[in-house]
């Protein structure tokens, strides 16, 4: 089910299954190196960020509305390169879509990867962790500025 | 031909000193040709990251299990396994990981199966070889595949099945190595891994609560000797058993306390029940006792 898929998200995944298995982790690895640093204004402000409880490691995350679109920011220690990964293409992929567009992004797009096989099926289920609680929170600042 | 032992006098008070190397040691047998050192992480790609200079990556999840079945590869399955990572059956292995070399221990345990004969942790682990500043490198390890024979796993003397636990329950000590919150019956799963969980919380009955990281440092290398035989002889009172079982959640953790019950204290039949909480906590009908007291049957 990845007919609402938006643009970037689809690319980011066609990327992937292009990708022998093997590749596949490099792949992921150079998304992991690309996370984005948090911007100046977040950095000291870890009560803006919800905590992935689906992740092994301690992955935080916040979702922005502005008038460019959704952004979503993340953070996670250098010695989960995974898990920055997952946060990474999250990141790459909603920043600049509309409201309505990410919480259309189906549930499985995280199993769309083609990453079971590189990673585990239990691994790639914490990446399902974090698009779920970016969508919630989305609709929580929805629903807040009415 | 097996390389030399490490002489390290911290490792001549353990049981089994030949199963350990320093970070001093494995420094200076980076070139050893009867060395093979395996990176065995938590974080799939965290090898990819950075990784000790000639290593190969072994992961849990995707060469250690079978993809199927809950249960680990077979003979055919490991012999390709290391045939595939250069490894021989008369090699000398050096695991080492992140955590407390947590992972290490599942590995190090899992390749005990297939009884491959020197296979030893590395003390400290990935994050000691990191605090000391020594070399890393991102550069892919070039292996020649080498011929491993298919030898089938014994699960028998150091693996031990739900029906082997029933059993046990009363007649044989056992030790949960999970944390206080999981024993207690508190949660169903580790903080921050819900994903690994059971339908139920508690522990199973007569069995002693110690912590797996309570064997190690601050520095992640392992405890000394007198430290661990006051935990897990006095405190968890094993005194002299001649037969513990171990678990946890998936029979990660408890590899680690199997390690240290069999190798660096010289318990005789250390068994792990990899089933683990995962397991017990969903079956129907077992015993589960909740709370901080260990219970009776």
């Amino acid at each position: 089910m990845t007919e609402n898929l938006p643009a970037p998200l689809a690319e980011i995944r066609d990327e992937f299954l292009a990708l022998e298995v093997r590749e596949r982790l490099q792949l992921l690895l150079e998304y992991s190196n690309e996370l984005p640093e948090l911007p100046e204004r977040y950095r000291d402000h870890p009560d803006l960020f919800e905590r992935v409880l689906e992740c092994q490691s301690p992955v935080f995350l916040f979702v922005e509305v502005d008038e460019h679109g959704v952004h979503l920011y993340a953070t996670a220690p250098a010695e989960a390169p995974t898990t920055r990964g997952f946060a990474s293409i999250l990141a790459q992929g909603i920043d600049g879509l509309s409201p309505d567009e990410v919480l259309a992004i189906p549930g499985d797009y995280p199993q769309s990867l083609g990453l079971a096989a590189a990673v585990s099926p239990l691994r790639v289920r914490g990446m399902t962790g974090m698009l779920a609680r970016a969508q919630r929170q989305l609709g929580e600042r929805l629903a807040a500025a009415g | 031909m097996p390389a030399e032992l490490d002489p390290a006098e911290k490792f001549a008070a353990y049981a089994n000193p030949h199963r350990l190397v320093s970070t001093e040691w494995l420094a200076a047998h980076l070139e050893d040709p009867a060395v093979r050192i395996v990176e065995s992480d938590e974080d799939v790609l965290l090898y990819e990251t950075g990784h000790i200079p000639g290593s190969v990556k072994i992961d849990w999840h995707t060469d250690l299990n079978d993809p199927v079945v809950r249960d680990y590869v077979d003979g055919e399955g490991f012999a390709k396994l290391l045939s595939s990572k250069g490894i021989a059956r008369d090699d000398t292995i050096v695991i080492y990981g992140d955590k407390n070399n947590w992972w290490a221990a599942y590995a190090l345990w899992v390749f005990t199966l297939f009884g491959h004969e020197d296979v030893r942790l590395l003390d400290g682990g990935r994050d000691l070889w990191i605090a000391e500043g020594r070399e890393l490198t991102t550069e892919a390890t070039v292996v020649e595949p080498v011929e491993y024979p298919v030898v089938e796993r014994d699960d028998a003397p150091i693996r031990a099945y739900k029906e082997d636990v029933l059993a046990a329950i009363g007649t044989e000590p056992l030790i949960d190595v999970r944390s206080p919150e999981e024993y207690t019956g508190e949660r169903t799963h580790m903080p921050a891994y819900p994903e690994e969980s059971a339908l139920r919380g508690g522990h199973i009955p007569t069995a002693a609560s110690v912590p797996w990281a309570r064997a190690a440092a601050p520095d992640a290398t392992f405890k000394s000797r007198d430290e661990l035989d006051a935990i897990y002889r006095d405190e968890a009172g094993l005194g002299e058993a001649d037969r513990v079982i171990a678990y946890c959640r998936i029979g990660e953790r408890s590899s680690h306390t199997w390690f240290v019950l069999t190798h660096l204290l010289g318990y005789p039949n250390v068994r792990n029940y990899d089933g683990s909480w995962t397991e017990w906590g969903s079956s129907v009908r077992v015993p589960i006792v909740t709370g901080a007291e260990p219970g009776s049957l």
